[in-house]
C-alpha cells in the first residue's frame, strides 16, 4: 500500500492543479452559453441587417450589389413608410396612455390589507397575459365585427349606425390599442401594486397627519414613491409597443390592410423581407426602427437619471 | 404617567378606529375589481362560447351567449384542413426544450453572478442588463439568412437554439439566488471539497427549485405563444407550431369561419390555462418579487 502513494501523489497533484484551473474559468464558462447564443442569434444578426440594409439584396439572387444609402432614400420618400412610423405611434399612443392609467385605478384599488379573496383578483387579472397573442386578436375581432358579435349588437340595440372597425385607420387602431390595453394593463397592474406595497407605511401617516386626504395622499405619496416602476413600465411598453405585429397582421392583413390602415414597421420588415422578398430594404427599415427605439430608451434612460438625481 | 397613558391609549384607540374605518374596502373598490376581471375573463368566454358553436352561431343577434355542441365536429374540421394536433406537439416539444434549457443555463449563470467571485463580474453583469433593451426582433432578416446557412429553416431546433438562455432569465435567477442561497452554505459545500458544479448541482439547485420552475413556466409560455418568428422559419404543415397552424386557418378564406379558428383557439389556450390554474399564484408572487427588486 504504502508503495502506491509516490505514485499517486503526482497524480493526485497534477489533477489538483488542472481543479484548480478549472475552477478559475468555471464561473466563465456558466455564463458564456448567454453569450455565446446572443452573439450569434441576437447581436449579430442586428449587425448584419446594417450590411443587408446597404445592398440590394433579394434572397434567391447571387450577386448582391452595393447600393450604398439607396434603400434609405427609398424608405424616406415611400408614403408606406410613413404610414407605418404614423400608425405604429397612434397605437403606441392609443394603448399605453389608456393602459398605464387604468393599470393605476386596478394597483391603488388592489393595494387594500382587508381585501377578500386578493389572490383571487390577482391571478384572474393575469389571465390576458398568458393568453397567446393569436387568440387574443381572433378573439377581439370577431367581438369587433361589422354585421355580427357583441359590439355590433350593441350598436344595434342603441340604432347607431354599424361601424366596420377594420376599414379606416382610427377604428383600426383603436381596436389593436384594446388588445394591447386587455393584454398588459393586469400585468402591470400588479407590476405597480408591488412597488406601491413597498412604500414606506409612515409616509401616508405623515401626509395623513398633514391633512391629506385620499386623492392628495395618491398624488403626493404614492405617484412619487413608484414613479421608477412607472418609468420602467413605460420603457417596456414603448419597446414592446414599437414592435407591434401579431395583432396588426391578424386583424387586418399582411399587408396591413387595403389602405395601409394597419400597417406598422414591423409588419412593414415582415412583408417586404418575407412576401416581396427586398431583404436589403426591409433591413433599411429594421434599421430605422433600431434607431428609434434605442433613442426612446437613451431619453427614458436621461429621465431615470434626471429623476433619481433630483430626489 | 397616567396622563401620558391615557393619551397613549386614547390614542391608540383612535388609530384603531381609524385602521378599521379606513383600510375597509368600499362597495366602490369591489365595484372597480368586478369590472376589471369581468373585462379580463369575458373575451375568453366568448371564445369558448363561439369555439363550441356551429360556424353560422356567430352571425345570430342578439349574440348566443352559451356554449354549444358543436366541439368536437369542429375539431374534425380543423384537422381536414391542417394538421393540428401536431402542431401542438410541436409547441409543446419547444416549449418544454426551451423551459428545461432555460431553468438550466439561466440559474447557472444566476448563481455564477451571485455566488462566484471572479474577474469582470460586475462589468459582464451590466452587459447581460443592457442587451435586455436591445430589440432584438429586429434583426430577423439576417438571423434567417443565418439559419437557412446551417440548414435549420423549417426545423424546431431554429426555435429552441436561440431561446435557450436569455438576459430575463439569468438576471431573474441571479436574484433568486442571491435571495434565497446564503453564503454560509456555499461555503460549507466547498469546505466539503465540492467543485463549483457540484456546489450549483447538489446545493443551489435543490434550494431554488420552486422559483426556478416558475420561471421555467414563465420561459414555457414565451415560447408556447411566440409567432414571428415560426412564422417566418416555418414552411411545412407537419412543422409548424400551434399559433402558425391558427393563422394558417385563417387564411385562405374570404370569410374566416371563426367556429373552427376560435376552436384552435381554445385548444393551444386550454394547456397555458391549466398550467395557469396549477401555479397562477406562484406566477403572480414571481412578477411581483421581480417588480421590487428590478
Amino acid at each position: 500500500m504504502s508503495t502506491d502513494t509516490p505514485i499517486a501523489t503526482p497524480f493526485a497533484s497534477r489533477r489538483g492543479v488542472r481543479a484548480k484551473l478549472g475552477e478559475r474559468f468555471a464561473p466563465y464558462v456558466y455564463i458564456s452559453p448567454f453569450f455565446i447564443l446572443f452573439l450569434l442569434f441576437g447581436l449579430l444578426p442586428l449587425l448584419y441587417t446594417i450590411w443587408v440594409s446597404l445592398h440590394d439584396w433579394a434572397p434567391l439572387d447571387d450577386v448582391h450589389p452595393f447600393v450604398g444609402g439607396d434603400n434609405y432614400a427609398r424608405m424616406l420618400s415611400d408614403p408606406r413608410f410613413w404610414k407605418a412610423v404614423a400608425n405604429t405611434f397612434s397605437i403606441f399612443l392609443l394603448s399605453t396612455v389608456p393602459g398605464l392609467v387604468l393599470s393605476l385605478i386596478i394597483a391603488s384599488v388592489l393595494n387594500n390589507r382587508s381585501l377578500r379573496v386578493k389572490t383571487f383578483w390577482r391571478m384572474a387579472l393575469l389571465v390576458p397575459n398568458i393568453t397567446p397573442l393569436v387568440t387574443v386578436t381572433i378573439v377581439f375581432s370577431s367581438i369587433f365585427g361589422r354585421d355580427y358579435g357583441p359590439v355590433a349588437w350593441v350598436l344595434q340595440v342603441l340604432h347607431l349606425p354599424p361601424i366596420d372597425w377594420g376599414a379606416t385607420p382610427f377604428t383600426t387602431q383603436l381596436v389593436i390599442a384594446i388588445m394591447v390595453i386587455w393584454r398588459w394593463t393586469g400585468y402591470n397592474a400588479l407590476i405597480f401594486l408591488a412597488a406601491m406595497q413597498a412604500v414606506p407605511a409612515s409616509l401616508y401617516e405623515s401626509a395623513e397627519i398633514d391633512g391629506a386626504g385620499r386623492w392628495a395622499s395618491f398624488t403626493q405619496v404614492t405617484l412619487p414613491s413608484i414613479r421608477p416602476t412607472i418609468l420602467f413600465s413605460v420603457v417596456t411598453s414603448t419597446v414592446g409597443g414599437l414592435q407591434i405585429f401579431t395583432e396588426p397582421l391578424l386583424f387586418t392583413s399582411p399587408t396591413g390592410g387595403s389602405n395601409g390602415q394597419g400597417l406598422t414597421m414591423t409588419l412593414l420588415v415582415y412583408g417586404q423581407a418575407f412576401n416581396s422578398f427586398h431583404f436589403g430594404y426591409a433591413s433599411s427599415i429594421a434599421v430605422a426602427l433600431l434607431v428609434i427605439v434605442l433613442l426612446i430608451a437613451g431619453v427614458n434612460f436621461v429621465l431615470a437619471r434626471l429623476i433619481r438625481s433630483s430626489e | 404617567m397616567s396622563v401620558s397613558r391615557t393619551a397613549a391609549l386614547s390614542d391608540r384607540r383612535s388609530r384603531g378606529s381609524r385602521r378599521s374605518s379606513r383600510p375597509q374596502v368600499s362597495m366602490f373598490s369591489y365595484a372597480v375589481l368586478v369590472l376589471a376581471v369581468l373585462g379580463c375573463l369575458a373575451p375568453l368566454y366568448w371564445m369558448f362560447v363561439v369555439g363550441s358553436n356551429d360556424s353560422s352561431a356567430i352571425s345570430r343577434f342578439p349574440p348566443i351567449v352559451t356554449p354549444g355542441g358543436n366541439f368536437f365536429d369542429n375539431i374534425v374540421a380543423i384537422e381536414q384542413k391542417v394538421p393540428f394536433f401536431h402542431s401542438l406537439v410541436n409547441s409543446a416539444i419547444v416549449a418544454l426544450s426551451v423551459a428545461v434549457l432555460q431553468m438550466f443555463f439561466c440559474s447557472l449563470a444566476g448563481f455564477a453572478f451571485a455566488k462566484l467571485a471572479f474577474r469582470g463580474r460586475s462589468a459582464l453583469l451590466v452587459a447581460v442588463i443592457a442587451t435586455m433593451a436591445i430589440p432584438s426582433q429586429l434583426g430577423i432578416v439576417p438571423l434567417y439568412m443565418i439559419m437557412s446557412g446551417i440548414g435549420w429553416t423549417d426545423t424546431l431546433q431554429a426555435l429552441i437554439v436561440p431561446g435557450a438562455v436569455s438576459a430575463f432569465g439569468v438576471f431573474w435567477m441571479r436574484q433568486v439566488v442571491m435571495g434565497s442561497i446564503p453564503d454560509e452554505l456555499v461555503e460549507a459545500a466547498r469546505i466539503d471539497g465540492c467543485g463549483t458544479f457540484r456546489t450549483y448541482w447538489s446545493v443551489v439547485l435543490p434550494n431554488i427549485r420552486g422559483s426556478a420552475a416558475v420561471f421555467g413556466l414563465f420561459a414555457a409560455m414565451g415560447a408556447w405563444n411566440d409567432f414571428l418568428w415560426p412564422l417566418v422559419i416555418l414552411n411545412s404543415p407537419e412543422n409548424f407550431t400551434s399559433q402558425v397552424a391558427i393563422q394558417q386557418l385563417r387564411t385562405g378564406y374570404n370569410t374566416v369561419d371563426y367556429s373552427i379558428v376560435m376552436t384552435a383557439s381554445i385548444l393551444a389556450t386550454l394547456p397555458l390555462l391549466i398550467l395557469f390554474l396549477a401555479a397562477g399564484k406562484q406566477l403572480v408572487a414571481g412578477i411581483m418579487e421581480g417588480a421590487v427588486k428590478g
